[in-house]
């Protein structure tokens, strides 16, 4: 009894916080202003919509990777895959649940941007270290 | 095969939280999160004593077993002066650490006295089952402590980036492990499912604080109140 009571408040919680965390991530980087090849590149001008996460994704994993971000990358990844959860099956029942659930996915799309453009100064930066040494 | 993916996740994690340790030294900030430095020096300590007496006497030795519960019981601790620590930094501006610590070194008195109550009514039991039931509910009320933190968080206005980072993935931490630990007590016949769960989750607390720290600058800060799924 206090086992389940325990195990289903937990869910509940855990749900909470991981939204909160992913959140914060992504607030962080929406103040990132894009630069004009990366938004060339994934075809974000202005806003990005949820559609865009799984190219900017594929992108995202063509450039070396960056430790400090890899663990960001993970969370927001699941946090989009538990939004196109949501979106396919109790936003169908709240319609104003589906308009939220796209807005995330957009944010969610943004952060892999701003993601790929940290990346791909990453790789310049590495370049020009080789190239003086 | 089980005990050698368990060591290989132990090392990384006791790796990365040396590592986290030695940049908050190097960069200065390890006064400012003392307790969170302290926690981790801790646990990476423990992580290495485990990954001694695992390699000594095998993952279903009674040493092992018994060395495992015990020191996650006293890190689960270690973990409660960690959210002292950051209630408070929350708390730093109204001057009621103080009471706070009073109440929280209460709360975990509470919480071994409530499980040994339990434990002794069900019968006279071995004392690993004692420490799967402290476990639980330790993790649950540091769940129960960080909820009320954050609800003081989105109360105050709490701005600075990195910590509400930290206590976000703290709630992540003590949540998934209240929920193993209850699974745990409730499906005990799948152990072998609940073995390899605590090593995976226990790389996830390392990982999201060590982005806190190496990616976000203490200068930043964002609004809580966009936090929420519902806007305030």
């Amino acid at each position: 009894m206090m086992a389940g009571i325990i195990l289903a408040c937990s869910i509940v919680l855990l749900l909470q916080f991981f939204v909160s965390y992913c959140r914060s991530l992504i607030a962080v980087s929406s103040k990132q202003v894009l630069s004009p090849e990366v938004k060339d590149v994934t075809g974000i001008q202005r806003t990005a919509s949820g559609d865009d996460f799984k190219r900017v994704m594929q992108l995202l994993q063509l450039c070396p990777e960056r430790p400090e971000d890899k663990n960001g990358v993970q969370a927001i990844g699941a946090y989009f895959n538990l939004l196109s959860f949501l979106r396919s099956t109790l936003a169908r029942i709240v319609p104003s649940m589906r308009a939220w659930a796209e807005s995330e996915r957009g944010h969610c799309a943004y952060f892999a941007a701003v993601a790929l453009e940290r990346r791909i100064s990453f790789s310049r930066d590495m370049l020009a270290q080789q190239m003086d040494s | 095969m089980p005990g050698l993916v368990i060591n290989i996740l132990d090392l990384l994690t006791a790796l990365l939280q040396a590592s986290i340790v030695v940049v908050s030294i190097a960069k200065g900030y390890s006064r400012r999160y003392l307790t969170i430095n302290l926690y981790l020096a801790a646990s990476t300590i423990v992580l290495f004593s485990r990954y001694y007496i695992l390699s000594q006497h095998g993952l279903l030795s009674a040493e092992y077993i018994y060395f495992y519960y015990y020191s996650d019981a006293l890190l689960t601790i270690g973990l409660y002066f960690t959210l002292m620590g950051l209630y408070a930094t929350v708390f730093e501006e109204m001057k009621a650490a103080q009471y706070l610590r009073v109440f929280t070194i209460l709360l975990l008195i509470g919480t071994a006295a409530f499980t040994c109550a339990v434990v002794q009514q069900s019968g006279p039991r071995m004392i690993t089952r004692y420490v799967v039931e402290m476990s639980q509910n330790l993790y649950f009320v540091g769940v129960v402590l960080t909820y009320v933190l954050w609800g003081a968080i989105l109360k105050l206005r709490e701005t600075r980036t990195r910590v509400i980072q930290l206590v976000l993935s703290l709630g992540v931490y003590f949540s998934a492990f209240a929920g193993n630990y209850a699974l745990r007590n409730l499906y005990p016949q799948m152990h072998v499912v609940w073995e390899f769960v605590p090593p995976v989750l226990g790389c996830l607390l390392p990982l999201s604080w060590a982005r806190a720290f190496w990616s976000v600058s203490e200068e930043a800060r964002l609004a809580p109140s966009r936090l929420m799924a519902v806007p305030r």
